[in-house]
């Protein structure tokens, strides 16, 4: 069995879908987020003045883009990988000799693709706003990769623990789109109130927010290595608790 | 080597309910082989667990002597499922559902190019092969379900219900079908509620009911445990009355149809000649029920 075909046959699947659908998957992050840098970016950021020595649309920016990868690498896998179970197409996956560790990682790496792509076009788009030299583009993509693997990997759970296409809605309507507005997009978090400060340090998104912004404008309110740890730890766990689920076909085998 | 052998299968889902208590069957290479049984038997379960799609609770599953726990990938590689109910994407085109299951089973591109077209002209679909799924007839996506099941060229094709809600054209045409696929030497287990495509396709049999194998033979011995046959005879002439014959149980169902209940022993030729005698002339006869309906409703209701 060579499950490199079988990865690459997911993946490709995978691609394929979300780009069949650009209207739904592509466009509109493209207009939510011109939206978001002409309101907040230059209607309100000219008033505002700086943050941390950036100007406020400089200053959104990474948080905008970042916020997209979430959600898209989050809507891409939660989106297909439940609708494979609704429509029972899983089925198609587990009666062929393919490994659990190999449906997960085609799956996540549709999530990664699809989170990348929505943040480049988001940040070509930014570029019609903001003016500003990327000051650290390792530590820019890596944030950027780890954030779409971590959200993918969230995706695949909702997916898999789903029973409804309610349930694929609750999390990122009531869980991801709080975190992330609370996680530091649009304001430094030395602007809160000593308590709102340590509340959101247990928020992972300001994390990942502030080390992107680190690696696009050199401006970071959290310690790097910190991030990337607690994200890798993220990762690792969420990627044991998804191969577990599989293992055990909890949600998908009767 | 059995194409597929199962020991001692049990499986209890987490409400609590026994849907197999534990069933041994053997399927030889090369068979057509029909698991029959009443909705909730057990049928379903069988073959969710052969296919990987239900965790049995205990027992173990060999296909073409690999075992599914222990050999999992090899023992996959063997069989093709067709399940009841269509479960492809309904967006994706014709081609490209079946191109996606050759790649899970790991075909190289240019050989599962060869494989889909191969299994598409076979079905029939190759004209239909650039075609969104969901736009085919029930017919056609039954075929899109056989084609996806041997693109892998399986040895084990499992046909889960294939024909249920076809109508008869498709259904002799997919008989024809897998007649075809079974001589070219794909080993083929069947589950269907037509009896008459059973006893008319099929070598071997088994009859699960309530969790468990009620029956397990070949077709010819167990049709020939059939000791009363039931006919129905279109007559020429009307009667008033239904004639009497020695070892027979005529019913007079209307005025020029008798309904004949004949033991094997004595046969059609007694039959007939006693007609004769009585000035009685038969225009057509026919079987009242099929010979395996009867004796699946024996068996399932002797309990």
């Amino acid at each position: 069995m060579n499950v490199s075909i079988a990865f690459k046959t997911i993946v490709t699947k995978e691609i394929y879908r979300f780009i069949r659908i650009w209207p739904q998957t592509l466009l509109p992050p493209a207009i939510t987020t011109t939206l978001y840098f002409l309101i907040f970016g230059k209607l309100i950021g000219d008033r505002i003045g700086t943050i941390n020595g950036a100007s406020y649309m400089d200053y959104i920016v990474p948080g905008i883009i970042l916020m997209s990868v979430i959600s898209h690498s989050y809507a891409n896998v939660v989106s297909s990988f439940y609708s494979t179970k609704f429509q029972r197409n899983i089925e198609e996956l587990l009666v062929a000799p393919v490994p659990n560790w190999v449906i997960l990682s085609g799956y996540i790496s549709g999530g990664i693709i699809r989170g990348l792509l929505v943040g480049m076009v988001v940040a070509l788009i930014s570029l019609l706003f903001a003016d500003f030299a990327v000051h650290n583009l390792a530590i820019a993509l890596t944030t950027a990769v780890l954030t779409a693997t971590l959200f993918s990997l969230a995706g695949f759970i909702n997916a898999i623990l789903a029973e409804s296409f309610d349930d694929i809605s609750i999390i990122p309507n009531f869980v991801l789109t709080p975190l992330s507005y609370l996680g530091g997009v649009f304001y430094s978090v030395d602007m809160l109130p000593p308590i709102w400060q340590t509340i959101s340090m247990g928020n992972p998104i300001l994390y990942m927010v502030n080390a992107f912004r680190y690696g696009l404008i050199g401006v970071s309110d959290i310690d790097i290595q910190l991030t990337f740890m607690i994200t890798a730890g993220f990762i690792v766990t969420l990627t044991l608790f998804s191969l577990y689920l599989l293992h055990k076909g909890i949600g998908i085998k009767n | 080597m059995k194409a597929l052998s199962l020991c001692n299968l049990r499986k209890t889902y987490s409400n609590g309910f026994e849907a197999l208590k534990g069933i041994d069957l053997q399927v030889e290479v090369g068979d057509f082989f029909a698991l029959l049984g009443p909705n909730g038997a057990g049928k379903s379960t069988a073959i969710g667990i052969i296919s990987s799609l239900v965790t049995a609770s205990s027992g173990s599953v060999s296909v073409f002597g690999h075992d599914l726990k222990t050999e999992r990938d090899l023992a996959k590689s063997c069989i093709g499922l067709v399940p009841q109910e269509v479960n492809f994407n309904q967006f994706d085109t014709v081609k490209s559902i079946v191109l996606n299951q050759a790649g899970y089973y790991g075909l190289p591109r240019k050989l599962a190019l060869q494989r889909v077209e191969y299994c598409l002209k076979q079905m029939d679909l190759w004209d239909k092969r650039d075609t969104i799924s969901r736009r085919l007839s029930g017919g056609m996506k039954r075929r899109v379900m056989i084609a996806r099941a041997m693109v892998h060229a399986p040895k084990l094709l499992i046909l889960d219900e294939p024909t249920a809600g076809v109508d008869i054209e498709i259904r002799r045409s997919m008989w024809q079908l897998m007649q075809e696929v079974n001589a070219q030497g794909t080993t083929i287990i069947l589950t269907t509620h037509y009896l008459e495509e059973a006893e008319s396709l099929c070598r071997n049999i088994a009859i699960i009911d309530e969790g468990r194998i009620v029956e397990h033979s070949d077709m010819a011995s167990l049709l020939a445990r059939l000791h009363i046959e039931h006919f129905i005879l279109d007559l020429a002439q009307p009667l008033t009355t239904a004639p009497a014959i020695d070892g027979c149980q005529i019913e007079l169902v209307s005025d020029k149809v008798l309904n004949v209940a004949i033991p094997k022993e004595i046969g059609l030729n007694h039959l007939f000649s006693q007609l004769t005698d009585h000035n009685i002339q038969v225009m057509s006869l026919k079987n009242k029920t099929n010979r395996l309906e009867q004796l699946f409703m024996d068996l399932v209701t002797s309990k």
